[in-house]
């Protein structure tokens, strides 16, 4: 198998690398569009999909109801586009051949986990069961869905040794900020609300970490990293007092190196009345190894759309679940899903060996007064804890060792085998990612990390994070996960080597990648300086138009 | 079942080229005191066992014959157009479009959405997606409070109460206090939020109001009159609304909303236990820095070729971090998308087809439960496609129409504690006639 084939189809020998398929229907804007926009595309009066007419009988029926008041009705109708189902379906096609995707190419972008996802997770959220099952529906109707929560959070709590999970948030951010909500709520029990009003940052965290503690009205302070990669216990210490409120860390950090002081950071944070929060981005790498809630964390998020193979659909919809200690559990969001009748080892050893329990009811428990309330309208992303179930129960307990095994293995492989080739800040055993520089080639060659990553796209993949950590010069954030073969680890090998030698021999070259893909280099200055947000009716599609219509 | 592709001589290769033994080696460097002992878990599932398991699940869920249960989430048409373009691998098994080159399929998307939602909202500028309609709302709120540098937030009580809810989460975050204005709901009144009150209860610390329309009781909420009680505060005026509905009533610009946000699952996201759905947010270009989440623009490259990158991220959490207009990072693209090829699929005409055949058939129902003597409009205020309705004994005939597979909407009264004996009612264009029959004979049979 050759990575460089899986490009998406672009015909050879065409320069702009569009392929025909891509050629404009308006030969004059050719030259300029890859694909117009649904707009350009729509033609007054096509229609798409039709809808049934009411009967006699019921226009009847309405007419002896009041009708609409003048005053509430739409004056200016919305300029939707019309189009026919093929041609829609044409469009997106379209669209779709210019992305690349974890199932066109190699997808190693640190810090997002860019796994294989299952198509029979797929097949399983299209159940009607599941698409049709209303959350307000009474309970006696959704068993199936409470059942699934329930099992979820029992999973969950069992792969992270918390004393309880919530599946309510949407996304890792937002299960930061349930976090963050429930870590305020403690120390207003404890009467220290108004005097711990600091939360701890390593230098190395996600930009999430402390964007979320600003919302919860907190303040950051930032920890720097040690020479070896972790966080500087030293300065923790120094950091830590009565005014803390919360240590957030990612551990595995976002330099993939687990801390390895991690027993004495978590016992420090305690030891000051703080909390201990951990970042669960980077779980893929430490299933079955390290169980966070056990190791004296009181809190963690899980993303489900990382660790537990839900599709990330181009940016969401994620999964942002979190996981509890016994003293954060009274301030949950409610409600919770919970076996209201039956014995719960019973079920949940039932529901292991595919069978369900006689007389076991499930239900939705709001009777919890000290929660910090709700943060997601319902119940949470439901489509996504059936997906995250069906692959933890596809794995089991073996197979998500086994998945942390693969995706190590992978990392560190590729640590050795790059490690001539780019220069390595943190040059030990990593976790699920590794981090390089490019600054030698910067300072050699005068080329970039961001003009490696563009020639990165020519040879057909994904690049790696770029920028990130903000720690590392140049960085390089490569994590392959265990779902990529040793043939695709190593034709990466190769794609790696070829790019560096290419900084070397030709940089100017570099710096004019990528030229392979559906447009160049982006002019992303002026995208800011002259916002085109939105499609302009009767305007030219040029950027630079005046804000509204 | 193993999604892993090695062998065990890849594995010994790369162990090998490593120069380690095993891969225990690896997690050395987890401290001996807290590697995990060990966890009780369940066995690993062939893809047959798999959908075994599924399918008993999915099966445990009684999907009723009959459903008139709206209230915050719409059972409509998802054409199969809709699901065959969010199942293309290309979109799905993508992520955020960090490198814009190679992802101009999800940018291109996301910039026709943002297009889109200003079309039906009216706005200027719509954000990439939001988490739901729900935390969109608080968003919004909180953008409010950024852009009139206040700290106090007012909502009327016919807001949803989800929506609700997580708006005084949220807010209680930064310390924001949330005020409630009542809305009219004794016998016989509106069910609408009265504008002289919200003029009485809002003082000059109040970053916005909110209202929804139409409201958690159906009813069309005199929108113009209360964006006027909160301009004249010098408050934004935050509208939550109900996208197909915009097809027929007036667009939040109309009645010069500030800031508009929504639930977006009724533009072909399937209800399925609450999500993923979409959450909505529209605004003008002035407050365009002070929106949290992503936003796409156009640009060229340098041939000339017009492309689309993510814009004004000086906004967000990975440049500016703590000083970030909000934390929120991935939303619901794949949701997003859902939505825009819905609203291309029904073009102008199919929305408006949805929104009044919806408008039609709850018309119908309220006539024919008010003509069979089993029930009476709670409001006196106009409705569109939801309708509360007082039903004598609601909760005990309620529950004898689920056990026959009739869901008669929502009970309204563990929201509303004033609201005893009230189902609110919502009918979309799935609604049929014999729908309303059965619902009317049901009623009937255990009167």
């Amino acid at each position: 198998m050759s990575i460089v084939d899986e490009r998406h189809p672009a015909a050879a020998g065409d320069p702009s690398g569009r392929g025909s398929a891509f050629a404009s229907p308006s030969a004059g804007a050719e030259l300029t569009i890859v694909e117009p926009t649904i707009f350009e595309r729509s033609r007054a009066g096509r229609r798409g999909v039709r809808f049934p007419q009411p009967s006699a009988a019921a226009r009847a029926a309405a007419d002896d109801e009041p009708g609409l008041p003048e005053a509430a009705r739409r004056r200016v109708a919305p300029r939707l586009p019309e189009v026919s189902e093929l041609e829609l379906l044409r469009h997106f096609n379209r669209l779709s051949h210019l992305n690349i995707a974890i199932e066109t190419a190699f997808y190693p972008l640190g810090s997002c986990t860019m796994k294989y996802n299952p198509k029979v997770n797929e097949w399983a959220a299209r159940l009607p069961g599941f698409t049709d099952s209303h959350p307000l529906d009474p309970e006696v109707l959704a068993q199936g869905s409470l059942e699934l929560q329930w099992l979820l959070a029992a999973l969950l709590r069992e792969i992270s040794g918390f004393a309880a999970v919530s599946l309510q948030p949407a996304a890792g951010a937002h299960g930061e900020l349930t976090g963050m909500l429930m870590t305020r709520a403690f120390h207003r029990s404890n009467g220290e609300g108004g005097q711990r009003t600091k939360v701890l940052v390593p230098d190395s965290s996600h930009g999430t970490n402390p964007a979320t503690a600003t919302m919860v009205g907190y303040t950051t302070v930032t920890i720097p990293s040690n020479e070896r990669g972790g966080i500087d216990l030293g300065a923790l210490r120094t950091a830590l007092g009565p005014d803390t409120a919360a240590l957030m860390i990612t551990n595995p950090s976002t330099l993939g190196i687990f801390e390895d002081q991690i027993d004495q950071v978590v016992a420090a944070v305690r030891d000051a009345g703080a909390i201990a929060y951990m970042d669960g981005a980077n779980l893929n790498a430490i299933l079955g190894r390290f169980l966070p809630g056990a190791a004296g964390f009181d809190v963690m998020h899980f993303n489900l759309h990382k660790t537990f193979s839900t599709p990330h659909g181009g940016g969401g919809p994620g999964a942002g679940q979190v996981g509890v200690s016994a003293r954060l559990e009274p301030f949950l969001p409610r409600p919770l899903p919970v076996l209201r009748r039956g014995d719960a080892a019973e079920v949940l050893r039932n529901a292991w060996n595919g069978r369900a329990t006689d007389g076991a009811t499930f239900g939705l428990d709001w009777d919890r007064p000290r929660s910090i309330g709700k943060v997601r309208s319902m119940f949470g992303n439901f489509g996504m804890h059936l997906r995250a179930y069906a692959y933890i129960r596809a794995n089991g307990g073996d197979g998500l060792r086994g998945v942390s095994n693969d995706a190590v293995l992978a990392a560190n492989y590729l640590r050795v085998r790059l490690a001539d080739a780019f220069d390595l800040p943190f040059d030990r055993i990593c976790k699920h990612e590794v981090v390089f520089s490019g600054r030698r080639q910067k300072r050699q060659n005068g080329v970039t990390t961001l003009d490696m990553a563009k020639g990165i796209l020519d040879r057909g993949i994904h690049p790696p994070t770029i920028y990130f950590p903000l720690i590392v010069d140049e960085a390089l954030m490569i994590e392959p996960t265990e779902t990529e073969s040793l043939e695709t680890l190593d034709r990466f090998v190769e794609i790696m080597h070829d790019v560096a030698r290419q900084a070397a021999e030709d940089p100017a070259s570099l710096r004019a990648a990528p030229t392979t893909t559906p447009v160049g280099r982006l002019d992303e200055a002026g995208a800011a300086r002259r916002p085109d947000l939105r499609h302009r009716f009767g305007v030219a599609p040029v950027p630079g138009g005046t804000p509204a219509d | 079942m193993a999604y892993t592709p090695h062998t065990d001589p890849d594995r010994a290769a790369m162990l090998a080229a490593i120069g380690v033994a095993d891969v225990d080696a690896l997690f050395e460097d987890i401290p001996a005191a807290v590697r995990a002992a060990g966890w009780e878990m369940p066995a690993p599932l062939t893809e047959q066992e798999l959908r075994a398991e599924l399918s008993r699940l999915a099966g445990r869920n009684r999907i009723p014959d009959v459903t008139f249960l709206g209230y915050g989430a719409y059972r409509h048409l998802v054409p199969s157009v809709v699901g065959e373009v969010i199942g293309r691998a290309e979109f799905s098994t993508a992520y955020t479009p960090y490198q814009p080159e190679v992802s101009q399929g999800t940018l291109q998307s996301i910039y026709e959405f943002q297009s889109l939602i200003c079309e039906l909202t009216g706005m200027e500028v719509a954000t990439a997606s939001h988490y739901d309609g729900a935390t969109a709302t608080a968003e919004a709120a909180l953008m409010a409070c950024r852009l009139t540098r206040r700290d106090v937030v007012a909502v009327s009580t016919a807001a949803h109460p989800e929506v609700r809810r997580v708006l005084a989460t949220y807010c209680s975050g930064p310390g924001i206090e949330v005020v409630e204005v009542p809305a009219e709901l004794a016998a016989g009144a509106s069910g609408q939020t009265d504008p002289s009150r919200v003029a009485e209860l809002l003082g000059d610390q109040v970053a916005c109001f909110v209202a929804q329309q139409p409201n958690a009781f159906g009813v069309l909420e005199p929108m113009r009159e209360l964006g006027e009680a909160a301009h004249a505060v010098g408050a934004q005026f935050v509208a939550v609304v109900e996208p197909t509905s915009l097809a027929v009533l007036e667009s939040p610009a109309g009645y010069d909303a500030d800031i508009v946000a929504a639930e977006g699952q009724p533009l072909g996201i399937p209800i399925a236990f609450g999500g993923p759905w979409v959450g909505l947010m529209a605004a003008s270009m002035s407050a365009v820095r002070q929106m949290p989440g992503r936003l796409v623009g156009a640009t060229r490259d340098g041939a000339g070729r017009r492309g689309y990158v993510l814009t004004l991220q000086a906004r967000e959490q990975h440049i500016r971090r703590e000083r970030a207009a909000s934390n929120i990072c991935t939303n619901q693209a794949l949701c997003a998308l859902a939505a825009t090829a819905y609203l291309t699929a029904v073009g102008p005409e199919g929305l408006r087809e949805v929104a009044e055949l919806g408008a039609t058939q709850a018309r119908h129902a309220a006539a024919a439960l008010r003509s069979a003597g089993l029930a009476e409009r709670r409001f006196s205020g106009p409705y569109l496609a939801e309708v509360a309705m007082t039903l004598p004994d609601a909760g005990r005939r309620h529950a004898s129409l689920t056990e026959r597979g009739i869901v008669a909407g929502a009970l309204l009264e563990r929201d509303y504690p004033e609201l005893a004996d009230t189902i609110l009612l919502a009918a979309t264009e799935l609604t049929t006639d014999h729908d309303i029959a059965r619902l009317v004979g049901a009623l009937g049979d255990v009167a």
